[in-house]
């Protein structure tokens, strides 16, 4: 266990704590703290790792939340329906990761972009199935009180936060993260050696779309409604990556870090600049690029930790 | 002796490019075949259609019996075939050590990281790099790359290794040193095709010769043979060569 | 006749669609910048217009002589002072960036114009034209020719002018150019204003054809990415190709399964292109 593993596992667990120390306010951005933590996790395996800039996060994560809305609808307990979101996204993503991950830079960027505004047209199209453009209601899944259900919510968030960052962990140790560090920086190379790059970035697709597509399952049934446009929102793409290079690719901690902080300046804009907030986002997004290119971590004892490499 | 890698009829043609045409040849356990011929012939073509990098449009490749022809690179590479790059492909950020410990670690599944790493440092040490295992490649020198280049080909524990120009940009202690590894390197019973543009590599290190022009092959044998060969002369040796070398006797 | 008639479309609508794109294509070839704030650009082109119609009675047409060097320069700023300093960065900086100007730009418009469509309309009204069953508006007709006009000025731009020779060859070969003695710098700022005069060139066209809101810019942009990957990047030729084809794809395909699955049908045609011809119709190999 390194250092920055134990670090990461220790904020995680304060994250925890949140629940004693406010109201539906607190659970509520604790909630989404942690989802936009695992969104940051998540791309980083495969936008961190293996050095592929996916844009794919709100196709996922839209499809989790209807595998799980629907699958509520039909009786399903939420449990189930939410582990069917997991196995269901990752068996998709790996599929159709083995297409798509054959495109390098600015066309793989684009293709997984794309994604979104397939499925989302898709899911929009599909109105017996999904409610279409009116959306879905989705039952709801406990029933004592506002604050006993946002407690749950929160839990079962910060659940999967844990969940996927442990998963991260083991990844970024075992023999997958160090070939998908092998792929980031020379992919020819990487292949010349035996390394069967084809299969390696799959699974690494799949997995930054498990947990996204779960977290996406958990949304649908938090807030009892989704609609196309709301949850296939490029901004859901988006966002993780600002977060990634805040924080700092290719750090586990440092994109949690940079998730944390993002939500907070979110926050911030959000109640004070409402009509203007998304140009403050810009701005934001601007101010990071140019001038803190390796994000937040790389402030830490003046080294930085991973390049962003030509990708 | 019997035969590892065999190639039939192999063409490769890059729309409207022949690359390669019809070319059949044999390589033999445990030889040193020398790959010659002027630029643009089609030797590293050659090299990236048996290793799976660019498929033959037409012709077949056997390698120790199987047929390889529509293997992926990483397929071959598990299969015992290896290969140096004539512009070094190191993994940049890791360290030398991490370098070869890659190369150990994806050809032979079953291995574990551990494990990789220490048989990495056995390879480095056998190319001379032991003291720089802990630098990260970007910081070495050529020499020094195109040495750890060798010793992640090795570290695959390869049946067949084709060296692309591993002496282009050396100066000629470093040419001393690198034949030096190849002479170990055959005698070890490694089977090794070379391409190189220096004669007196080839001469001193390979027991066949093979000539390539336009795409095909225009000569394969002895090498006191290949070099006297008039077509060969023609076209890539040239006058002045073939009458030092006459001189010579 | 039906097919006729969604030919005729696919035709108009194609060069139109060519038009929206080329600035897009130029930048992304020329550059190697995927321009994120480009929908946004014919937005605020389509505003200039209706504004400078409603307000102060100035015809599109003169508006478009305005627009170019207007967003020119705009583009050319842009580029010199942000875009600049990633343009070695990788793929996700440079979206990032883009991603992030465009959210400034298009919240802005939102901000000053409200989210409501707006129409210009022209009065008097141009009517259509009709031709043994064929119906073709006025207004469209004559933007078609305008897209057209606009695209050969550009063809002629960098086929004949010293400027054009320049960016051509840093789109070819970026290092090759810098031998050779072109200012890459400044090629690049005058490419990324090219472009945008271009696309604020479009909006005006657009303005006179469909709704102006901020909403549609993504919308823009989605057709400007289908063209370029369909018809290949940074030439007029692949942009006009991409055009006829995607507009020939989507009218077929309204006609046979609805006007509805008309945009998904262009990205799914988007994703079969970037898996099996990367390059585009007409393009070029190997660039990423």
């Amino acid at each position: 266990m390194t250092r920055v593993n134990l670090a990461l596992l220790i904020l995680i667990a304060c994250v925890a704590s949140l629940p004693l120390f406010g109201g539906a306010y607190a659970l509520r951005v604790g909630t989404i703290a942690c989802m936009y933590a695992i969104f940051a996790l998540s791309w980083n395996i495969v936008g961190g790792f293996a050095g592929y800039p996916s844009f794919a996060t709100a196709a996922f994560f839209g499809f989790g939340a209807y595998a799980t809305g629907i699958l509520l609808n039909k009786g399903v307990p939420l449990s189930v329906a939410v582990i069917g979101s997991l196995v269901m996204c990752f068996l998709l993503a790996t599929a159709l990761g083995t297409v798509l991950l054959r495109l390098r830079g600015h066309y793989f960027a684009i293709a997984s972009l794309s994604l979104v505004e397939v499925f989302r047209e898709l899911v929009n199209n599909a109105t017996d199935l999904t409610g279409g453009g009116m959306g879905l209601n989705i039952p709801l899944a406990s029933g004592s009180g506002i604050l006993a259900d946002a407690t749950f919510f929160f839990y079962a968030m910060w659940g999967l936060l844990l969940i996927t960052a442990v998963v991260v962990m083991i990844v970024s140790a075992s023999k997958l993260g160090f070939g998908l560090n092998c792929i980031r920086q020379n992919e020819t190379a990487s292949n010349m050696v035996g390394l069967n790059s084809t299969l390696y970035k799959s699974v690494a697709f799949g997995l930054s779309a498990c947990f996204v597509g779960t977290a996406g399952g958990i949304y649908a049934a938090w807030v009892h409604y989704i609609d196309p446009s709301d949850v296939f929102d490029i901004l859901y793409s988006v966002k993780p990556i600002v977060m990634a290079l805040m924080g700092g690719l290719g750090s586990p901690l440092g994109v949690v870090c940079g998730a944390f902080v993002y939500l907070g300046l979110e926050e911030v804009v959000w109640r004070n600049y409402i009509q203007i907030h998304s140009g403050v986002l810009g701005v934001l997004i601007i101010m990071l690029l140019l001038f803190l290119p390796h994000g937040l971590i790389s402030l830490r004892s003046g080294m930085f930790w991973r390049k962003a490499k030509h990708v | 002796m019997s035969e590892i890698l065999h190639l039939s009829n192999v063409s490769r043609h890059f729309s409207g490019l022949q690359a390669l045409r019809d070319v059949t040849i044999s390589v033999n356990k445990g030889e040193v075949l020398g790959l010659i011929g002027p630029n643009g012939a089609g030797k590293t073509t050659l090299v990236n259609t048996i290793c799976g990098v660019t498929p033959a449009s037409s012709g077949v490749v056997t390698f120790d019996g199987k047929d390889i022809t529509w293997v992926k690179t990483y397929q071959a590479a598990r299969l015992g075939l290896s290969r140096t790059f004539q512009i070094v492909q190191p993994f940049a950020e890791f360290t030398a050590l991490d370098n070869v410990a890659a190369a150990a670690l994806f050809s032979h599944p079953g291995e574990s990281l551990k494990s990789a790493r220490e048989e990495a440092r056995a390879h480095l040490a056998f190319v001379g790099l032991d003291a720089q295992a802990n630098q990260s490649a970007a910081t070495l020198t050529l020499a020094m790359r195109k040495r750890l280049e060798l010793a992640k080909a090795l570290a695959m524990k390869p049946k067949l290794l084709f060296l692309d120009e591993v002496n282009a940009g050396l100066n000629s202690a470093e040419v001393e040193r690198a034949t030096k590894l190849i002479h170990q390197l055959a005698a070890g019973g490694i089977t090794i095709v070379m391409i190189e543009h220096l004669m007196r590599v080839v001469l001193n290190v390979c027991t066949r010769i093979a000539v390539l022009h336009n795409g095909q092959l225009i000569a394969d044998g002895q090498p006191r043979d290949v070099i006297k060969n008039p077509a060969v002369v023609d076209a890539y040796l040239g006058q002045q060569y073939a009458q030092r070398n006459a001189a010579r006797g | 006749m039906l097919a006729v008639q969604v030919l005729i479309n696919a035709l108009v609508l194609g060069c139109l669609y060519a038009c929206i794109a080329i600035g897009f294509s130029l930048v992304w070839g020329v550059l190697n910048v995927i321009n994120l704030i480009h929908g946004s650009f014919i937005v605020l082109g389509a505003y200039l217009a209706w504004s400078a119609y409603q307000w102060l009675g100035i015809s599109p047409w003169y508006t478009l002589v305005i627009a170019a060097p207007l967003f020119f320069a705009f583009g050319y700023l842009l580029q010199q002072l942000l875009l600049n300093r990633v343009i070695s960065a990788p793929v996700l900086v440079t979206l990032t960036l883009t991603f992030g100007l465009d959210l400034i730009l298009n919240n802005a418009m939102i901000y000053y114009f409200k989210a409501d469509y707006r129409k210009l309309t022209l009065s008097p009204p141009t009517g259509s034209i009709s031709l043994f069953d064929v119906v073709v508006p006025v207004d469209r007709l004559i933007a078609t020719a305008s897209a057209l006009a606009l695209t050969g000025l550009l063809y002629l731009l960098l086929r004949r002018s010293k400027v054009g020779r320049a960016i051509v060859a840093v789109r070819l070969d970026r290092d090759a150019a810098v031998l050779m003695g072109v200012d890459v710098k400044s090629i690049y700022a005058i490419a990324f204003g090219l472009g945008a005069a271009l696309a604020g060139c479009a909006g005006v066209l657009m303005a006179l054809i469909f709704p102006i809101s901020p909403l549609t810019s993504s919308a823009y942009l989605g057709k400007a990415f289908v063209v370029c990957v369909l018809g290949g990047l940074g030439s007029v030729s692949g942009a006009l190709a991409g055009g006829l084809l995607l507009a020939l794809v989507e009218g077929i395909g309204s006609t046979l399964i609805g006007p509805a699955h008309a945009t998904t049908l262009s990205f799914v045609l988007l994703i079969i292109f970037l898996v099996v011809r990367p390059q585009g119709l007409l393009g070029r190999k190997g660039f990423e």
